[in-house]
């Protein structure tokens, strides 16, 4: 079997791309190219290696970018929504919804009124990603 | 009791290269660079810090059987360790010089309730925190 480490090597330089610059227009041919692959190519292997697409993992890590803002700053959802990367409040609300199971609004109501936890935010930043159990795929119709 | 940490190990892919990296890249000191038989033991620290070694091992026999090498390995190229946190002085002024480097971050400096923060990945892909801290514990 061929080495599979550098290829894994790749695919996490896609996807540290992801987590630097998620706030930018990325698409599937640009992270494709950092990671040296065809596109169909990697969206499979990086599926294969991380458990999500791209374009889920690019979607979690925005939705927890705005967790982040919404819990430690006073912008507004839509300018939230600006912030990280979306480029409408429908989508980005929709989106949020699905993930997080409440609007960005009641989100930021319950947090902002609450001290914050006392957790180092590297590790929020590791570990409070949506992930696959509470992740819907919009139009796949799972009632959840 | 215990009194401190004193080594950590950082799984890497290849020593040469990570020798190179935390010494040229991240500017730490070589602690100790031996080999006996086919064994390279291989630590650095953080400048004027030799009271803290790391490590820098590469996953293999005899330590570990081939196939859990090669699952430790896949760990480390895919990201998903995270061996822990570096103390900076001033870690704006730390990002910029390591990032004109060429060391990859995940996140820019920012401010923390404990302090400034970033984030970067060493060569293996191994990820720490860089942070200035301004809530450093006093011991006793």
């Amino acid at each position: 079997m061929r080495d599979p480490i550098p290829v894994y090597v790749h695919l996490r330089r896609a996807k540290d791309l992801i987590d630097r610059d998620f706030a930018e227009p990325l698409d599937v041919p640009a992270l494709a190219r950092e990671a040296h692959a065809s596109r169909a190519h990697f969206v499979r292997s990086f599926k294969k290696a991380f458990g999500e697409t791209p374009h889920q993992y690019l979607l979690r890590r925005r939705i927890e970018r705005a967790k982040e803002l919404l819990r430690s700053t006073p912008l507004s959802v839509t300018e939230v929504s600006i912030e990280v990367g979306f480029r409408s409040l429908g989508s980005f609300s929709a989106t949020f919804r699905q993930l997080v199971g409440e609007p960005p609004s009641a989100y930021a109501g319950r947090w902002r009124s609450a001290a914050q936890p006392r957790i180092p935010a590297c590790f929020t930043l590791m570990y409070t990603r949506p992930h696959e159990s509470t992740f819907r795929e919009a139009g796949t119709g799972d009632p959840g | 009791m215990i009194t401190g940490l004193s080594h950590t190990t950082i799984w890497v892919l290849d020593q040469d290269e990570a020798l190179e990296f935390y010494t040229q890249k991240l500017g730490f000191e070589v602690n100790t660079d031996a080999t006996m038989d086919e064994f390279r033991w291989l630590t650095v620290n953080a400048p004027g810090r030799p009271d803290h070694e790391l490590i820098l091992l590469v996953p293999g026999p005899p330590m570990m059987d081939e196939e859990s090498a090669e699952q430790v390995k896949a760990l480390v190229a895919k990201g998903a360790l995270g061996p822990g946190a570096f103390e900076a002085d001033d870690c704006r002024a730390t990002y910029a010089e390591l990032n004109g480097r060429g060391v990859s971050f995940l996140s820019e400096p920012t401010e923390r309730f404990y302090g400034v923060e970033a984030t970067f990945r060493d060569n293996s892909g191994n990820w720490f925190s860089m942070t200035q801290r301004t809530d450093v514990p006093v011991a006793n």
